[in-house]
């Protein structure tokens, strides 16, 4: 084996630095007085205000936004984060299973259907969107954030290419054992996913977390709000100047709105990895 | 197709229904909305509208804000494309060679995923910030005359950085998961036979990267146009005069701040034909992987 030169690591330091460095001054500026960030600038050391902005941002009442709390952000964000993932795997599974096991006569124009959602991102067919959500009464609910978000090709043609490589013994042996397709489904499939799934969800967590556009445009009302969406309302506030702009809170919005999917990831990096690699091929 | 299968006449429908019912209403009959509203010319109270043809496209497409958005599209994307995978690449083939420490490395260049990219515009907008942001007293201290609320240029250097280094960790868990997938014995046959290790990069390991490097071109090309509105809308909101407008962020707003919503479903039908193209040439390429 080659030894590997100093500046091999030189290179992935300084890399590692560009990553992590400004979310490293995010934090230890949230954690001084604005007054300290206004007269020095951006913090490099965490400074003694961390209990204090913290509880203001996340209990009390008109710390971050007019009235909610970012613990009701927080909320909120971990409701679509967890209902995109679960919603995403079962209408996706549900979908390939019948793809995959099954011959019926719109079989193959029914893909067709789902595999062109691939060609329709939200972004351009927003105001249309909009207006069917708006027009369901479906507006600041959290059926109408989280159902247009998880119908996408992606899950589906990952679970197809899953069920493919399924040896087709099992299901010559479950028939003889009788089984029926929900319970061949059930005991035998899902089962046998397991690894898949768990991929799939944390992948689709972080994504759902992160939704921005979408959540931004059908929520109005404040309780409503994701911590991603706050970032929106608090860069408002931040550019409207007016007293002592409190950049500490805009920091401490955006540490909390990157933790618990930054854990998530840390947490579970091989299945991340995983997951990220071969739902996108 | 599998060899055995349930033949069943209502259940396989029942299985696959949730989804396609989400796909028509939500994404189906919305798109065949935009297409229908860019033929209509709505009057002033939205009181009645007109068949129009192709007028909103011309109107839209043809006009200056339309062109100059398309252009710093064209240009933004190539940027963050080449930069976000040129650094990915760097230092993914550098986290491939070291063994000592090499799962600190990867976990330090990967973790940004995890990061909306409204939430890395917001960080970096404030990094930038006139009052207190280091960056923006670095850039004027070292003889730049930085002014990102001002200068187009500068506005697009922000926005190009902070999308770069959102992209970066995408990149390098792909690249990275790539050249793990080189086979080993490919890699010292290589070793032996050339000395030279950037002549090895460029000879051996570069090629057989290839596939991978352009499935990512599509995924951050797909990354530049759409994702970054996020960014974009946390930092400079398309100023300053729409000079870091992308053609997503122009939709957005004729839509729903300018209330123009023949002209911007005209300019989404547009970007509809431009995934398409992209798709397309995604799948021709995939499907030329298949024989390899």
């Amino acid at each position: 084996m080659e030894r590997v030169p100093i500046s091999t690591h030189i290179i992935l330091i300084i890399g590692a630095l560009f990553m992590t460095l400004p979310v490293w001054v995010a934090f230890a500026t949230s954690t001084h007085a604005p007054e300290t960030i206004l007269r020095e600038g951006l913090q490099f050391w965490p400074g003694a205000h961390f209990f204090e902005t913290y509880n203001e941002v996340l209990f009390v009442e008109g710390g971050v936004m007019k009235k909610v709390t970012a613990t009701t952000m927080l909320k909120n964000s971990m409701i679509l984060g967890v209902g995109f993932a679960i919603g995403k795997v079962v209408i996706s599974m549900l979908a390939a299973y019948a793809i995959v096991y099954f011959r019926f006569r719109l079989g193959v124009p029914l893909f067709w259907i789902i595999f062109m959602t691939l060609l329709l991102p939200l972004e351009v067919r927003i105001i249309p969107s909009y207006e069917v959500v708006a027009n369901m009464g479906l507006l600041d609910t959290k059926a109408g954030l989280i159902i247009p978000l998880i119908a996408s090709a992606t899950g589906t043609f990952f679970f197809r290419q899953f069920f493919k490589s399924v040896p087709d013994e099992l299901l010559e042996a479950a028939r003889l054992d009788g089984a029926t397709a929900w319970g061949f489904f059930i005991d035998i499939l899902v089962p046998l996913s397991k690894t898949m799934i768990a991929a799939i969800l944390i992948i689709m967590f972080v994504v759902g977390w992160n939704q921005y556009l979408w959540p931004l445009i059908m929520t109005t009302k404040e309780e409503n709000y994701t911590l991603v969406i706050g970032i929106k309302q608090i860069y408002q506030v931040l550019n409207e100047g007016g007293e002592l702009p409190q950049f500490q809170k805009a920091f401490a919005l955006t540490i909390l709105a990157t933790l618990p999917p930054v854990l998530v990831v840390l947490i579970f990096q091989r299945w991340f990895v995983k997951g990220l690699v071969e739902s996108e091929k | 197709m599998k060899r055995v299968q349930f033949e069943h006449s209502a259940i396989p429908y029942m299985f696959i229904a949730p989804q396609i019912i989400i796909i028509v209403v939500f994404f189906l009959w919305p798109a065949a909305q935009a297409v229908y509203q860019s033929f209509l010319l709505e009057d002033a109270f939205g009181l009645s509208s007109q068949f129009v043809w192709f007028r909103n496209y011309s109107d839209t497409i043809f006009s200056g804000a339309w062109l100059q958005a398309a252009g710093f599209t064209i240009v933004f994307s190539t940027l963050v494309t080449f930069l976000s995978l040129g650094l990915a690449l760097l230092l993914a083939v550098k986290a491939n060679e070291v063994i000592r420490g090499a799962s600190t490395y990867k976990t330090l260049l990967m973790w940004a995923y995890a990061i909306a990219p409204p939430v890395a515009g917001l960080m970096g907008n404030l990094m930038f910030n006139p009052l207190i942001g280091d960056l923006y007293i670095f850039m004027n201290s070292i003889g730049f005359d930085f002014d990102h609320k001002l200068d187009p240029y500068d506005a697009g250097f922000v926005v190009v950085l902070i999308s770069v280094w959102k992209q970066v960790s995408v990149n390098f868990i792909f690249f990275l998961s790539g050249l793990q997938g080189i086979p080993k014995g490919v890699q010292e046959a290589a070793l032996m036979d050339c000395k030279s290790s950037t002549r090895r990069f460029w000879t051996i390991t570069f090629p057989l990267l290839a596939p991978t490097t352009f499935f990512l071109m599509v995924i951050n090309i797909t990354y530049a146009f759409f994702e970054t509105f996020g960014i974009i809308d946390t930092t400079t909101q398309g100023a300053p005069g729409g000079a870091t407008t992308t053609l997503v962020y122009k939709v957005f707003q004729d839509g729903f701040r300018g209330a123009d919503i023949g002209g911007s479903s005209a300019q989404s039908v547009v970007l509809m034909i431009m995934v398409l193209v992209l798709t397309v040439i995604q799948f021709r390429f995939i499907e030329k992987k298949v024989h390899y």
